[in-house]
């Protein structure tokens, strides 16, 4: 087995006539932090909706932790452990904090109906385990909101939403983590906050490895080990934030999308 | 840091229950004389009555302290909420009308906790709720003609058939584009209705007579006389009823909080990021649709024993409408909601012939106007409590 934790070779896309993610090839050794970059349109959430099997591999194939995932569906993705966050936050808004979070804690939960409705004593004992655990996590993301675990997700704003999304992505100890655009629409200083955050769980999580998506470059520069930079849909450069940063390449697609 | 308070725990209000008590003594008290108003004057003096209280009670803070009991002493009011069932049938234990009525509500709330757990929790919109309460129907009819099989056990074998019966619709159900699903159960409803009037082993369009139920030889079509005591035999149906209606309420509760329930209600917000997160909506569409047909079938076989005779236009695609219509009245997912729905769709046409003429219209435009104005129904579901009375350390 390979010590790579992803290997996608070929990965392509196609929506009618418009290739959304060209052959693109990505390999990222365990425990990684991988930025992925480019302008809007250049195939970073396609990426991320076709490893998670929400759109099908036009062409193309991926590994996960030595298993192919290629013909994987959404949930066998998760199972295998691939958690993900929305670029358009995704939370089930009426439902509380905790509830959002135990969705994604599914794999760890028993969810036979007999067991959920006349075992109570084992469910309440799950519960309050599953409490400890997600009130620890949100504590470090944000330690008033873990004070307010039973509120309805629609009544916080924005940035706490994205802090509980993130929290939905790890509470079930996924092996990757994908996360797309996490500090869209936050300040210098929470976007800042948010890292710090992220990069803690991580040291907890053991071989954690994390795909961001981001814009800010001083984050990118700041967490990632690697950086691979997509420009309609074709990896146009990947190395270290210094290597592609200097790329000439690069530098012509971000001032050709400005 | 900010202080805030954890939503569940926060100091609990001393007079919360006992203003919780005292408002279901008051509306056991309303039912009763709702129940015995004569004139339509009266019925509508008392309607007026109810939204005035209501709307006080609401001003002086008094409905959230009967919130906060129902959160804090869950097991204290309902039990008074039994006491307060029981109470009413013993003072109109000599009525048959009034105690058919109460029963009645009682089945179709019932039938509705079926449909809230497909529609309030998963989100699937069930067209033929009244074509699974007619399967229960008919299935009792037949065991009770031409079986032994013991009529308390004929209950979920309603149930069962309805389950089997509703199985045909899985498919179109799973299916999540439009309104493909609802469109399917309305057909269904209209062919379950031709089916029986054509088919002549179950009566054709004459139907047939379902046997009594009985219990330790007991036969429930006789009127209770122990001594001096007298009580219509409806008492024996509500009573039965009353035990069938809490089994439904607890399943339906447990289900909801439950990581079932929270599944369901993921399904239902969000089917895509459900399914990132390992949530297989196959398996709880399946679930859902047949609990929910489960319950409205064990309701119709018992509803199909108190009726004794059954023909097909019992069961109209306009009787699914007002199933329906109950959810939504109530508010989708919120039990004491649809309770609520149930007692004023099942009594309210019954005590004034004037809505009784233009029962569908009158709904209708019930219905429009609580979606419009309080779209979440009548009592909202309240947030998900897993265990009452516990709180985060
Ligand atoms: N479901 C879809 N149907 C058609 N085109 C799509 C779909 N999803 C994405 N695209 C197209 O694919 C391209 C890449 O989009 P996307 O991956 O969202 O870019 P990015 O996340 O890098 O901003 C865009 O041109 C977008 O319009
Ligand atoms: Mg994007």
């Amino acid at each position: 087995m390979s010590e790579a934790i992803l290997d996608c070779k070929g990965v392509t896309r196609r929506f009618g006539g418009l290739v959304a993610l060209d052959t693109l090839d990505l390999q990222m050794p365990r425990g990684a932090i991988l930025g992925l970059i480019g302008p809007n349109g250049s195939g970073k959430t396609t990426f991320f909706n076709v490893l998670t099997g929400i759109y099908g591999f036009s062409d193309g194939a991926a590994a996960f932790d030595g298993r192919d995932i290629t013909a994987y569906s959404s949930q066998e993705v998760y199972r295998a452990g691939i958690a993900r966050t929305f670029q358009r936050s995704r939370m089930c808004l009426p439902l509380s904090v905790f509830d959002n979070i135990m969705v994604g804690n599914h794999k760890r939960l028993d969810h036979g109906l007999w067991a959920n409705v006349f075992a109570r004593k084992k469910l309440r004992k799950a519960f309050e385990e599953s409490y400890e655990e997600a009130h620890e996590l949100v504590k470090i993301f944000d330690p008033p909101l873990a004070e307010r675990m039973f509120e309805p997700v629609a009544g916080f704003p924005m940035i706490d939403r994205r802090r509980i999304e993130i929290c939905r992505a790890l509470i079930s100890h996924p092996k990757l983590l994908l996360l797309d655009e996490p500090s869209a629409g936050m300040t210098h200083e929470e976007t800042r906050q948010l890292m710090d955050d992220i990069l803690e769980v991580r040291d907890r999580i053991k071989d954690l490895s994390i795909i961001i998506i981001e814009h800010e470059m001083g984050v990118i520069e700041r967490i990632t080990d690697r950086c691979i930079v997509l420009n309609f849909g074709r990896k146009i450069a990947e190395g270290t934030y210094q290597d592609v940063a200097n790329d000439r390449e690069v530098q012509e697609a971000y001032l050709g999308a400005e | 840091m900010e202080n805030t308070q954890p939503a569940t725990a926060g100091r609990q209000d001393p007079t919360a229950l006992p203003i919780g008590i005292l408002a279901i003594a008051g509306m056991t008290v309303f039912a009763a004389v709702f129940l015995m108003a004569e004139s339509e004057a009266a019925v509508g003096g008392l309607l007026a009555f109810a939204a005035v209280a209501v709307l006080g009670a609401g001003k002086l803070g008094l409905l959230e302290r009967v919130r906060a009991a129902f959160r804090d002493h869950e097991l204290t009011m309902h039990t008074a909420i039994v006491i307060g069932a029981l109470a009413i049938a013993w003072v109109f234990r000599e009525d048959h009308f009034a105690l058919l009525m109460l029963t009645m509500a009682m089945l179709y709330l019932t039938a509705c906790l079926g449909l809230n757990v497909q529609l309030g929790y998963t989100g699937i919109l069930n067209f033929a709720g009244s074509s699974f309460l007619g399967v229960g129907c008919y299935t009792a009819a037949v065991l009770t003609q031409h079986t032994a099989i013991p009529p308390l056990v004929i209950l979920p074998l309603g149930g069962l058939m309805a389950t089997i019966v509703g199985s045909v619709l899985i498919l179109p159900v799973l299916r999540t584009r439009g309104h493909y699903a609802a469109v399917v159960t309305i057909a269904f409803a209209v062919l379950f209705k031709t089916f029986l009037e054509v088919n002549d082993s179950l009566g054709g369009p004459q139907g047939l007579a379902v046997g009594e139920m009985t219990l330790f030889g007991w036969g429930f079509n006789s009127n209770i006389e122990i001594g001096d005591f007298y009580a219509s035999f409806y008492m024996n149906y509500f009573l039965l009823a009353l035990v069938i209606t809490i089994l439904a309420f607890a399943l339906t509760r447990r289900i909801e909080r439950s990581w079932v329930g929270l599944n369901m209600d993921a399904v239902r917000i969000d089917e895509l990021a459900a399914s990132c997160f390992g949530i297989n909506l196959a398996r709880w569409k399946i679930t859902a649709f047949m609990l929910g047909n489960f319950m409205i079938g064990t309701a119709g076989a018992l509803l199909g024993m108190i009726l004794g005779f059954i023909a097909p236009t019992n069961f109209t695609f306009a009787d699914s409408l007002i199933l329906l219509s109950i959810v939504l009245l109530g508010g989708m997912g919120s039990v004491w909601g649809i309770a609520l729905a149930s007692a004023i769709i099942v009594m309210l046409p019954e005590k004034l012939q004037l809505i009784q003429e233009y029962r569908f219209l009158l709904f209708a435009a019930l219905v429009i106007l609580v979606l419009r104005f309080r779209p979440n129904g009548l009592l909202p579901r309240a947030d998900r409590i897993y265990f009452p009375g516990w709180r985060p350390r």
